[in-house]
């Protein structure tokens, strides 16, 4: 079991024909993705390897039956892609794209929620079922299908902790990074409910970090609704007020809110244990199976 | 990116809200020059990018030349709160029977833009919203039709503004509004707007933060990045396109993706150590985005030893190698020691090719901040 994506899900991957579409497509397809389908305007007709390329993702979907689509679209025109994926429809949307404007997704969010669709993103990493598919630009070769779900916002730290999981044997059912932004389309609430309802997922990762109230609504649903242990791990405990760190959502501000200190008391208020390194996460989902 | 109060008050002038006659110095006697001309009183005040410059020494009253001279001198080239001050606006003094708030933000959580407005104007507002939530009127606007007029009606007369003054500040809050939208602003806020004996408003400061990712279609803004920016060693690492963010400490931290560096930072303090920066390096590091990465970090001089921490996901551990060993040829003699540890896709082979003379290797991150932070008490 998994969540979200499986070996049946068929992927349009937007953006197709560029680098970053075109690199991480062959990356997909070698972990054993199902793309069937590009969708890049003004390159209907073409092929990129054995995938048909479309004008519009609407005809990709018509003709191949794509289920979900991964989005590389430059971030100028990443908006315009997502309202595309989402008028289609399609059951998920992962966009990987990172900068897009603020504004642009305070429209797309509202529209996300007119929808049935899923969306993921945008700035992240996406999604992956280890041993059955993966839509986004995770690295395959460090996942290890198994009982442990994840969550998270960030990146190249959803790979350390990961890593030090699967060097311990331990794997995963899905890992899903939802990014970094202060706008995105699946919270952790929304990932964890569906960690909580498969059964194959015997304990969840929840990876944090500062800026925003999410991870404290998250305690809160977890102490209220969840059966499944969750530990949790927060990065930014050293971060000063009023500096974006990296990511557009990592922020501290200037009055106090969004701190680490606040996330870590609520989670463990919610009977999660968070790691103060990423070793220690490992330690406690070890000790939870 | 947050722009100059003066910047921000010339676009809120061209969106039609009355600001006070003022000119930007940046010599005591160019302060003298415009306070003469406004006529005074004049208030003095600090352009740099921190709230609470009143409190701070960076705003000044005063009634002649001679003061105005004082306070110019005594104000430009001030330290506040660590940005150097180049510039003051020199303003007119308002007469003024009332300060009220009005301010547009992004409220994160809603992904919805949210409106505010207060009676209580001239203090801190994340002080009121903490202690007195119900002295602050709200409404969330629905991104995809704007702000209805009956949204502003609403949040004014659930603020209790006085009549006098209700339909100018419904009016302030339809501008703020256009503003925030119009320029892809994070934040546009007015605190005091000052309300007059006949019942005129007028922006006596003004906030305006611009998202730094919609810069590419706000040219015009683009253009104030260099005059609105902070921190030299900050400038520089934005004009090589890293994430940087200097603080205080000894161990320099370089890394990739957001999360993860963080992580690294708080591992250091976690082990003891104290981190100078935190630098992202972003996707890739060939040679010239190392070689700038470690310049950077070596420029700041509170650094006495490097951790080197990459995660290569899509990246190929042996290139991240192979790019930190031509950069460590480039630079020559590496200034302080660095602690390398790669992870991930081809990490192993990156490992065995690092130049082990010029870099310490380290195979976990644990490890390898805890050598890092030996290196730098040894060195310190």
């Amino acid at each position: 079991m998994s969540i979200f994506v499986d070996a049946d899900t068929r992927v349009v991957v937007q953006g197709i024909t560029g680098s970053e579409g075109s690199f991480h497509t062959e990356q997909m397809q070698a972990y054993g993705t199902n793309v069937v389908a590009g969708a890049v305007p003004g390159k209907g007709g073409e092929m990129v390897g054995e995938i048909p390329v479309f004008d519009t993702v609407a005809a990709a979907v018509a003709e191949t039956d794509a289920t979900a689509s991964v989005v590389f679209v430059p971030p100028a025109f990443a908006a315009d892609a997502i309202f595309e994926a989402l008028d289609t429809p399609l059951e998920t949307v992962v966009a990987i794209t990172e900068g897009v404007p603020l504004h642009d997704m305070a429209r797309v969010y509202k529209r996300a929620g007119e929808v049935d669709t899923r969306l993921i993103g945008p700035n992240c990493p996406g999604i992956i079922t280890p041993g059955e598919t993966k839509l986004g630009i995770l690295p395959g070769d460090i996942f290890e299908a198994g009982n442990v779900g994840l969550v998270s916002r960030s990146g190249t730290l959803t790979y350390q902790v990961v890593s030090n999981l699967t060097d311990r044997g331990i794997g995963q059912t899905t890992a899903v990074g939802i990014g970094g932004d202060p706008i995105i389309g699946t919270s952790f609430i929304d990932t964890l409910a569906a960690f909580e309802a498969d059964t194959a997922t015997h304990a969840v990762v929840m990876c944090g970090e500062i800026g925003g109230e999410d991870e404290e609504e998250a305690a809160t649903y977890i102490a209220g609704h969840m059966d499944t242990p969750v530990a949790g791990f927060i990065a930014g405990r050293t971060a000063p007020p009023g500096k974006r760190m990296g990511h557009a959502g990592a922020i501290v501000s200037g009055s106090g809110a969004g701190t680490a200190a606040s996330k870590i008391a609520a989670l463990n208020e919610a009977g999660v244990p968070v790691g103060e390194t990423p070793a220690e996460v490992a330690d406690h989902i070890e000790s939870f199976l | 990116m947050r722009l100059h109060e003066y910047q921000a008050k010339e676009a809120f002038a061209d969106a039609g809200i009355a600001v006070p006659d003022a000119q930007v110095a940046t010599t005591p006697a160019e302060a003298v020059a415009a306070a003469d001309a406004i006529g005074y009183p004049v208030a003095v005040k600090a352009q740099v990018h921190v709230g609470g410059r009143g409190k701070a020494g960076g705003i000044e009253l005063v009634d002649d030349a001679a003061a105005a001279e004082a306070a110019a001198e005594r104000i430009l080239g001030m330290d506040l709160k660590g940005y150097t001050v180049d510039a003051v606006l020199v303003e007119a003094g308002v007469d003024f029977t009332d300060e009220l708030y009005v301010g547009v933000t992004m409220d994160r959580t809603a992904a919805q833009p949210v409106v505010m407005v207060s009676r209580e104007g001239g203090v801190d507002i994340e002080a009121v919203a903490e202690h007195s939530p119900d002295a602050i009127a709200t409404a969330h606007i629905d991104p995809a039709f704007g702000l209805h007029p009956y949204q502003a009606r609403r949040v004014v007369y659930d603020a209790g503004i006085d009549r006098a003054v209700a339909g100018a500040v419904m009016t302030i809050v339809g501008q703020l509004y256009e503003l925030f939208v119009d320029n892809d602003a994070t934040e546009v806020e007015i605190n005091p707007v000052m309300v007059t004996a006949d019942a005129e408003v007028i922006a006596a400061d003004a906030v305006m933060n611009i998202d730094g990712d919609a810069l590419y279609r706000q040219e015009a803004l683009a253009a104030l990045a260099d005059e609105a920016a902070g921190d030299a060693l900050e400038q520089q690492a934005a004009a090589a396109g890293f994430d940087y963010v200097r603080l205080e400490g000894n161990v320099g931290i370089i890394g990739n993706g957001a999360g993860l560096v963080m992580t690294t930072l708080d591992l250091v303090e976690h082990f003891g150590g104290t981190p100078a920066n935190f630098l992202d390096i972003g996707g890739g590091a060939r040679a010239d985005r190392v070689t700038a990465a470690l310049e950077l970090v070596f420029s700041d001089d509170n650094v006495d030893a490097v951790v080197f921490n990459i995660f290569g996901g899509i990246t190929r551990g042996d290139e991240v190698a192979a790019g930190i060993n031509e950069a460590v040829a480039q630079i020559g003699e590496l200034p302080k020691p660095v602690v390398v540890r790669l992870a991930g896709t081809n990490a192993s082979e990156g490992m065995a090719i690092l130049d082990t003379d010029a870099v310490e290797v380290e195979a976990t991150l644990e490890g390898a901040v805890q050598a890092a932070i030996a290196a730098a008490e040894e060195a310190a």
